[in-house]
């Protein structure tokens, strides 16, 4: 059993500043954690790992520093750890992240064929959510997102049963693997590194992959890979009218009604009319 | 299996660092333990860094050091109710390549330590804490226990260099509880300020830095100290006390740093400013007099959990480096000539402290801590009638100057009696002697 755990090093978003002068996010000193929905899938994929025995690759693609947050989780118990880093792979948006990921997972599968990649629901930077199942359409993986639990994993059958939040209650799922997993936040808790993998994790040799090892294609990765452009990032204006207080003159629904039309008549002065138009007009 | 090193450093704070680091670049397998989620995450301090002591372990550490700006202008302050005064002494000498001070912010100096460390081969691991010494049969510290799974560690000595409240020195009986009056609680704020403002306000270029160190009316009598840093993009304003003072008292730390923040003579120095950070952090002041054990069978203590800090001279970090890269000397020449740690060998550890300007100094001022504390008038009554004779002697009113020499006279000889005034002057010389 071969699990690949997806992760991200964001800014730590409890801890962003604002500029007081030019009011733009302030990114230096902002501490660089593993994005939190993260942890989740991680944790579910080191419980199997417990649970049926696997070996728990954890692959990120970032800058240089993201060497921290692969410590950080070979410290919690993954086997190895690999950074897709590459300037080439700059300015990607969720459709070349989910490419160049997936490239690094195909070259992963070329050592020992992957079984489950993990991911996180979504980023709490980017917040798009695209890049797990973008990872899983490429692969032709099934999809299990906004799992709850992962209720049995038959490793002779290859099945995996879970249970998965949707509107209005859970759907009990059972698919083959290979699949691709998101976890959905407070369904487990992080666990506390033993010091034996802390000394692995302080001592291990990452594995720095490049875009030319992977074999991704240069047109599709970067900037020149993504069709999303950013064109303009604004705080929306907040709402000019604030909560209006409609008192009734009884505490019955037919005078609440009524004082609640009344108000909104007389918020809108044109509303009558153009209702009373619409009537003759019979619409 | 149990993992075992030559040395076992506890705590990454500057006494940590410096005994890693030193152990580290001779070759000795050294692991550092921090509790911190990264190295400085726990670690609080004014701050002035002194180049002196870092340089004799990193000498080029000027290359990519993250330090704020290096300090051209000191100023020492005596705070009346409205009012200061002070020296300043400012000098373009500073300005030298290899300036002799500089502003930190001591988390990102921690992180870059960090660095060095793991250039020259050290282990740091952090989110780790250590909770006890594990002894042998006879008493010999021979490692460590951490609260992790597995988490039980082998060394042939222990350098604890976990801080102030020197926890493990206590928990294993090596440390008394150290004694309210013999320990100071600061509280300080890192405001956030255009870097221009900076500039103007304290008629300064780019990197250049000015210090204010404050004394007087703002600790209501207790007995303490404030400052005030600048920062590349902002400002560091503090005041400490003795915890014995806060404890009697009835001004708590947050509302005297809010004072501070509002005297008049500060306010408009800070205006415009916006908190980017609280901390709050005690201060090892007891002195000499307040050193425990230095060291014993498998162990040896560095830093604030030493008690190493110059309270009078605003010195501490530089202590604490030079006790660390001390301690790692003695390590490396007992291991080179084949000796144990017992605590026979560890004593060359105090032997070397005592020859070095820490136990010097600390000597020195060994009388300070006690004068302080009994006798507050240098805390209240001293900045008031200083402050009310300069403001006396400044103002021009066509009152001859004989007169005004008795009107200040006067006023001082009432508040303390000719006899307290000369016994003050003593029990300074005695101080600082």
């Amino acid at each position: 059993m071969h699990i690949v755990v997806c992760i991200k090093q964001v800014p730590d978003s409890a801890q962003i500043r604002i500029h007081p002068v030019t009011n733009t996010i302030m990114r230096q000193g902002v501490p660089a954690i593993i994005n939190p929905f993260d942890l989740f899938s991680l944790e579910e994929a080191l419980r199997l790992k417990d649970k049926v025995g696997a070996r728990v690759t954890v692959l990120t693609m970032g800058p240089p520093m993201a060497e921290t947050s692969l410590r950080k989780a070979l410290s919690l118990g993954a086997d190895d750890a690999v950074l897709l880093t590459d300037r080439k792979f700059a300015g990607s948006d969720t459709l070349a992240t989910s490419y160049a990921l997936t490239s690094a997972i195909q070259k992963l599968a070329e050592e020992e064929p992957v079984d489950i990649v993990f991911c996180g629901k979504q980023t709490v930077d980017g917040d798009t959510a695209q890049v797990g199942p973008g990872i899983a359409t490429r692969l032709g993986f099934e999809q299990l997102t906004y799992i709850t639990k992962i209720e049995d994993l038959n490793t002779a059958s290859k099945e995996i049963v879970v249970q998965r939040r949707s509107e209005g209650g859970v759907q009990v799922l059972k698919t083959r693997l290979p699949c691709m997993i998101t976890m959905l936040e407070g369904t487990n808790t992080i666990r506390f590194g033993k010091m034996d993998d802390l000394f692995r994790a302080a001592r291990y040799e990452l594995k720095t992959w490049s875009r030319d090892f992977t074999g991704a294609e240069e047109g599709r990765v970067g900037l020149k890979g993504s069709p999303t452009v950013v064109s303009k990032v604004f705080v929306p204006k907040p709402r000019a009218e604030k909560a209006k207080m409609i008192v009734a003159d009884a505490d019955t629904p037919d005078a609440m009604a009524a004082a609640a039309i009344d108000a909104i008549f007389a918020a809108q002065p044109k509303l009558a009319g153009d209702l009373l138009a619409r009537a003759a007009a019979g619409l | 299996m149990v993992e075992k090193f030559d040395a076992i450093v506890i705590g990454a704070g500057p006494s940590g660092n410096a005994a890693t680091y030193t152990l580290a670049k001779q070759g000795l397998k050294v692991l550092q333990l921090e509790r911190g989620e990264y190295p400085g995450a726990k670690n609080v301090q004014g701050g002035i860094m002194y180049s002196h002591e870092l340089e004799k372990i990193i000498p080029d550490f000027r290359d990519d050091c993250p330090t704020e700006r290096h300090i051209i202008e000191q100023r020492v302050w005596l705070l009346g109710d409205d009012s200061y005064v002070g020296t300043n002494y400012r000098s373009e000498a500073f300005n030298s390549d290899k300036p002799n001070r500089y502003t930190i912010i001591r988390a990102n100096i921690d992180k870059w330590w960090g660095e060095q460390i793991r250039k020259v081969g050290g282990l740091q691991i952090c989110e780790t804490t250590v909770t006890e010494l594990i002894r042998d049969p006879s008493g010999k510290v021979i490692g460590v226990r951490t609260d992790r799974e597995g988490g039980e560690i082998h060394a042939d000595v222990v350098i604890m260099a976990d801080g102030v409240n020197a926890l493990l020195a206590k928990r294993a009986g090596l440390q008394a509880e150290a004694a309210p009056e013999n320990v100071a609680l600061a509280v300080k704020e890192i405001l956030f300020i255009d870097p221009e403002l900076i500039q103007q306000r304290f008629g300064i270029k780019e990197d250049e830095g000015v210090v204010i160190e404050i004394m007087g009316k703002v600790t209501k009598g207790m007995v303490g100290t404030a400052f005030l840093y600048t920062n590349k993009e902002s400002l560091t304003i503090g005041i400490g006390c003795l915890i014995s003072d806060f404890k009697n008292g009835d001004c708590p730390p947050y509302r005297m740093l809010e004072d501070l923040k509002n005297h008049p003579v500060i306010k408009p120095l800070i205006e415009g400013a916006e908190m980017k950070e609280y901390a709050a952090h005690m201060i090892p002041e007891g002195g000499y007099k307040a050193v425990p054990q230095l060291y014993g069978d498998g162990w040896m203590v560095v830093g604030d959990a030493a008690h190493f800090n110059n309270a009078a001279h605003r010195e501490g970090s530089n202590l604490a480096m030079a006790s660390g890269r001390m301690a790692a000397e003695t390590v490396i020449e007992l291991k080179a000539a084949g000796k144990g740690f017992t605590a026979s060998n560890l004593a060359a550890y105090k032997k070397k402290l005592d020859d070095s300007f820490i136990m010097k100094d600390l000597k020195k001022y060994r009388e300070l801590p006690g004068i302080m504390h009994g006798n507050k008038q240098f805390f209240g009554a001293y900045p008031d009638e200083i402050t009310a004779a300069a403001h006396n002697w400044f103002t021009v009113d066509s009152i001859d100057k004989k007169s005004k020499e008795k009107q200040i006279m006067k006023s001082f000889i009432k508040r303390r009696s000719v006899m307290g005034l000369v016994g003050d002057a003593i029990k300074l010389v005695r101080a600082v002697r």
